[in-house]
């Protein structure tokens, strides 16, 4: 048993080297040379200033802003504290938080007259998800409209062009990624 | 069901049969000794490693010597991780300051139990996150403990697989080769190539891999946004390729940071199923008759089907009573519909429920939504892969020495109703092998039931150093039949060495933290030396001839029985069980009952 031992630790300190310090050494090392951007979290800057990244969703409560999905990170949106809200279908908290998004929504979106996309009141599985769906940019877009006093066709057009679409038929579902429609608001209509 | 999700779902199973084969067939040779396109390159570092720790590459070992090689190697491992963990605070790579005098805010401490947990878990290949990676966890750890493990767990996996398979293929031999050249050609020649390349692939998909502290972000609102980074994608790669699963961040590939897109989602669940897959390719060509890998191949696949587009359908068709609210639940007019709580939009419905079948046949445990909030018919296709041993393709190695587990019982089942001694590959069955594999069975189905009574039952002091909530079920984030699955998963998923949770039960306390330490341990060790045991066995058998009563274990009938065993066995054992969570759950969910929260206060 002690030679058993004995080559044990002998091997796991040299796995550790390995696949512990080599691997991982060698791949971000030829990382962030051929892909520094993504290597370092696909972030945005404006003006030189981080903003956020193109991956991460964030929080917009104002009305200019298209708004994300309900976020059970941390506080809302808290990128070092990922998680979802592991609410059950029967849990009554569930039933109440969706109710009450529905009735926040449908406040501030009172030209809105369909049905809530099944996205836009529910929290994602990480709390960060960057994107919404067409169907819940749509429904906003006449509340930014107004609030930046724009044509109500120029913003759609807007998400449009934002859609990203499904690959080969199947791969991926049609969405919006957030923080790109907003920073492109900003950019065409101006920060407010 | 969309005509896309069904193409996602058909489509990555033909991408999965076209790899079977020639990953399989690499892996028969990397086992064998033969020479392979990879060996100019890494022979001469595999000879190193045996000059450095004194491993004798011809000598063969008996399945006692393979298996406490095994068990030298695994306490070890977990010495190593669980010393790093507890001294994080003092080693580098780590700038975010975990366990020092300056931790981030929102830090969780890193607790003995906590600890030992972690490092049980990645040592059994299980990766169970009792710990949230991007709050609890240095770099120096995630990559010199958590990233190391990831390699040498599934090598170690899949090194039993191999000598069971040795097993079956030898005649009238005592030995069954050797665990370290198992074990090093498992992580060089299979894990770390791919790895290699899957790692860059991710990061040039988005997939952080950077030693820099969090990035503080100014939004476009105004508030500061601090975003989590890391190496992550050389740990993300022999996470979903050795079915470790155990995350980078706490949301595990939910999180844009370790999944950005749906190109990286569809290659990371053809990851988590890959090797496993090869394998049964691997025991054909090993055998001598790859018509009998294909067999279990086929079982599995029967198997894959009919858990995913239960689950799917059920996601699809959503929670009824937030319809009631006025939700859409249909996937129309250019939205996803469905059952979109704990999911996230980039992937939708079909490939999260793809995710959960697929990381629950195997032993990966990862998952891209939450599955505690799946619906309850959603949810029961993940809880019962679980409790069927993960034996549809299953973990790297414990999914082909699982199905083969059930093969076992599945031929002296047969061999009962026709009164013939059974045989499997020429090796008669009796009574010492069926032993074996029944004992690997009921391991892990009383672990799973006899924890998971006990938690619903035990009660301690609140504030008290075993379970500060209170009672152990004041740890659930649900009540009702919900709350039961979530514990119930939770054994489920340590036993199996799995590592997805109902994940809104709060693990984090002594009491769970060793309970379920202890189950992984059953899990691993209670499966494997019982079939290390079987393959010492048979390895000392002849061979009998073929006759026109032999059963052939390939085709049709094969397939349907060993399917039956798989399916019957597991009813049989964990019905009860399951109508007390999901099954109940599912009617009530029908009639519109919600339950309100539990009279427990919640301890954080």
């Amino acid at each position: 048993m002690w030679k058993q031992l004995s080559i044990s630790v002998r091997l796991v300190i040299v796995m550790t080297v390995l696949t512990g310090f080599l691997y991982p050494g060698i791949v971000t090392v030829l990382c962030q040379w051929l892909f520094p951007t993504t290597a370092n979290g696909s972030l945005i800057r404006v003006n030189g200033r981080v903003v956020g990244s193109s991956l991460i969703g964030q929080n917009f409560t104002k009305p200019e802003y298209f708004h994300p999905r309900p976020s059970a990170a941390g506080g809302g949106y808290d990128a070092s504290n990922s998680g979802g809200s592991n609410y059950g279908p029967t849990n009554q908290k569930l039933i109440d938080r969706v109710k009450n998004s529905i009735a926040e929504f449908r406040k501030a979106n009172p030209d809105y007259k369909g049905p809530i996309p099944a996205d836009l009141v529910t929290a994602s599985a990480s709390g960060l998800d960057p994107d919404i769906s067409p169907a819940s940019a749509e429904a906003q877009a006449p509340r930014v409209a107004q609030a930046r006093g724009v044509p109500l066709g120029e913003i759609n057009q807007l998400i449009r062009a934002h859609i990203k679409g499904r690959a080969a038929g199947f791969l991926g579902v049609p969405r919006v990624n957030v923080l790109e429609l907003n920073l492109e608001l900003d950019r065409q209509f101006g920060h407010r | 069901m969309t005509p896309s999700g069904v193409l996602y779902i058909v489509v990555f199973f033909l991408v999965l049969l076209a790899v079977t084969k020639p990953l399989g067939l690499f892996m028969a040779h990397v086992y064998e000794g033969k020479r392979t396109f990879l060996h100019p390159l890494l022979r001469p570092l595999e000879r190193l490693i045996y000059r450095l720790c004194g491993i004798r590459e011809d000598s063969e070992q008996r399945w006692t010597q393979y298996a406490a090689s095994l068990l030298a190697f695994s306490l070890v491992s977990f010495l190593f991780v669980y010393a790093i963990q507890r001294l994080q605070g003092f080693l580098p790579f780590n700038p975010m300051g975990f366990s020092t005098g300056h931790p981030p805010g929102n830090a969780t401490p890193m607790t003995p139990d906590l600890a030992f947990n972690t490092a049980v878990s990645f040592m059994t290949n299980t990766n169970w996150q009792a710990y949230g990676g991007e709050t609890t966890l240095s770099y120096f750890v995630q990559m010199l403990a958590l990233t190391v493990q990831n390699f040498v767990s599934a090598a170690a996996g899949i090194a039993v697989a191999i000598a069971l398979i040795r097993g079956f293929a030898r005649k009238q031999m005592d030995t069954l080769g050797n665990f370290w050249v198992d074990l090093t050609r498992g992580t060089l020649y299979v894990m770390l190539p791919l790895c290699f390349v899957f790692a860059i692939f991710l990061c040039a998909r988005g997939v952080p891999q950077t030693l820099e502290p969090y990035v503080k972000a100014k939004t476009l609102e105004g508030p500061t946004q601090t975003i989590a980074v890391g190496p992550v994608a050389s740990q993300e790669a022999p996470k979903m390729l050795g079915t470790n699963g155990g995350g980078f961040f706490n949301a595990n590939s939910a999180h844009p940071f370790e999944n950005p897109t749906p190109l990286t989602n569809f290659m990371e669940i053809l990851a988590i199923l890959a090797i496993s897959s090869g394998l049964t390719y691997t025991f054909g060509k090993m055998v001598g008759d790859t018509r009998q890998g294909w067999g279990l191949f086929a079982a599995m696949a029967v198997l894959f089907f009919a858990g995913v587009f239960v689950c799917y359908g059920s996601e699809r068709a959503g929670n009824p009573i937030l319809a009631h609210l006025g939700i859409e639940t249909a996937a129309a007019r250019g939205q996803p519909g469905g059952n979109m709580e704990g999911k996230e939009v980039r992937f939708g419905i079909a490939s999260s429920a793809l995710w959960a079948t697929a990381t629950t046949d195997a032993s990966n445990g990862s998952v891209n939504s939450m599955h505690d909030s799946y619906t309850p018919l959603g949810g029961l296709i993940p809880m019962f892969n679980l409790q069927t041993d993960e034996v549809i393709f299953g973990g790297t190695g414990s999914g082909l020495y699982g199905i083969l587990l059930y093969a076992v019982v599945g031929v002296f089942i047969a061999g009962l109703m026709v009164g013939r001694t059974p045989e499997y590959l020429g090796k008669k069955i009796e009574q010492k092998e069926v032993k074996m594999a029944m004992v690997a069975i009921i391991v892990t189905a009383f672990a799973i039931l006899v924890f998971s009574a006990l938690c619903s039952v035990a009660k301690f002091p609140a504030h008290g150093y075993w379970n500060p909530p209170g009672p152990a079920t004041a740890n659930l984030a649900n009540d009702g039949p919900h709350g039961f699955s979530e514990i119930l998963y939770a054994f489920s998923s340590a036993s199996e060495n799995n590592g997805s949770a109902f994940a809104g039960i709060n693990v984090n306390t002594p009491w769970y933290n060793l309970l379920l330490g202890l189950a992984m341990l059953i899990g691993r060790f209670g499966f494997m030396l019982p079939a290390l045991a079987i393959a010492g066995s048979l390895a000392t058998k002849k061979k009998v001839p073929v006759t026109s009563g032999t059963l052939p274990t390939y085709g049709a009938l094969w397939v349907g029985l060993l399917v039956a065993t798989i399916v019957i066995v597991g009813a049989l054992t964990f019905f009860p069980a399951l109508s007390l969570g999901p099954i109940v759950e599912q009617f009530l969910m029908h009639q519109g009952k919600t339950f309100s929260m539990l009279i427990f206060p919640v301890w954080s």
